[in-house]
């Protein structure tokens, strides 16, 4: 067998074994969204009613409270970036991190330091190479998050807000993630958590419901105390699920056009490879020609 | 004899839903007992018990740890980042 047809089918060989993996993949990515969409939807009431509450309090109260007043002159601003444990997801993780760089860029032109805060291994990396500080990480788990770990950010997140940019702390917080619009389409989006603009809600209530004139039980300022860290708990873990929904479906997104591109080499190799395959028996049956022509002609 | 309308939701999921009779909950400054009818009211919950009857069958008891209750219209919400029924 020639050299040149040997190195053809090897790479067919190769990328044959590459489209198995990458198919896998998709199909896992593929069925992994439908439950994290299905985790979207189940924790649509929770945030629903946490909304509500929190614009309830807000309407009926005229209310200075610390997680909502804007700091006079803030110094210190925390990003939280939501990015994936694991890569091949094409743009996923680096559009987050893009994102996050333009906001960082801005809030310095503003005067402000920021504090990172990194949720999946990807920002973890990224901001390591770059011996860029963390003030805190979280790893694992970014396509199937749970409450604790969300509760665990906003415990952390609100107890640096209530420090203050003067001692340690932050003044704002801002949350960058994947937003998951479609299977298709997932955009990056920033928001900004703390100081809190009350009533800004994903899910607003409807213009028909006029909210009721509330007993409180505690005081006002009691029940937003207790409300508001829950309120951005459930923002935070909003967030955690649309990045993970968002993820697997850039996940799947990415394999299937690597399955199509390992298609597509194998159709080009294996063109190459019969042309290859064909030259050499053409060249052997001219070799045996012109042979058998040299011995008769030598006679 | 009207009735409350319940669900009580966890971060998660929603944990049960239904027509209710009446609902006792302990909030940060007591027990409280909600019936048809009830003002508006948005409680904090200390951590404690729900204890739901509904309108057949027997009463069920729903743990609720750093939630909320909010009533309004018979519609009452009651709303815990871990929730989970006991019986």
């Amino acid at each position: 067998m020639g050299a040149q047809l040997r190195v053809y089918r090897q790479k067919i060989r190769s990328a044959q074994t590459t489209k198995k993996i990458t198919r896998a993949m998709e199909l896992i990515s593929a069925s992994r969204i439908q439950k994290a969409q299905a985790r979207m939807a189940a924790s649509a009431p929770y945030a629903r009613a946490v909304t509500r509450a929190v614009s309830a309090v807000a309407t009926y109260s005229n209310v200075d409270h610390v997680l909502t007043t804007e700091r006079e002159n803030p110094r210190r601003a925390a990003v939280v970036v939501f990015t994936s444990d694991r890569g091949l997801a094409g743009g996923f993780s680096s559009q987050v991190i893009r994102e996050a760089n333009e906001l960082r860029t801005r809030l310095e032109g503003e005067g402000r330091e920021v504090v990172n805060y990194l949720v999946g291994r990807k920002a973890v990396q990224y901001y390591a190479f770059r011996r860029r500080a963390a003030a805190k990480e979280w790893m694992g788990g970014t396509d199937q998050p749970t409450f604790e770990t969300a509760k665990d950010i906003a415990d952390t997140l609100v107890e640096a807000f209530i420090a203050g940019g003067e001692s340690e702390g932050v003044d704002e917080i801002h949350i960058v993630y994947n937003r998951f619009v479609s299977l298709v389409t997932q955009t990056p989006e920033i928001v900004r958590v703390l100081p809190l603009e009350v009533v800004d809600g994903v899910e607003e209530p409807g213009s028909t419901d006029v909210l009721p004139l509330y007993e409180f039980e505690p005081e006002v300022d009691d029940v937003l105390d207790a409300l508001l860290p829950v309120y951005i708990e459930s923002r935070i873990f909003n967030a955690m699920l649309q990045s993970a929904a968002s993820e697997h479906a850039a996940r799947q997104k990415a394999m299937k056009s690597a399955t199509d591109n390992a298609d597509k080499l194998i159709r080009e190799y294996t063109r190459l490879a019969n042309n290859a395959r064909q030259a050499e028996i053409t060249q052997q049956i001219s070799e045996i020609v012109g042979g058998a022509d040299a011995l008769v002609s030598a006679k | 004899m009207a009735e409350l309308s319940v669900s009580v939701v966890s971060a998660d999921r929603e944990v049960w839903s239904g027509a209710a009779k009446q609902i006792v909950a302990r909030t940060t400054e007591g027990e409280i007992g909600i019936l048809p009818g009830h003002e508006p009211i948005l409680g904090i919950l200390s951590a404690g018990e729900v204890r739901i009857t509904p309108v057949s069958g027997a009463a069920i008891t729903a743990r609720a740890e750093d939630g909320f209750l909010s009533v309004e219209n018979d519609t009452v919400t009651i709303v815990a980042g871990q929730a989970e029924l006991v019986s």
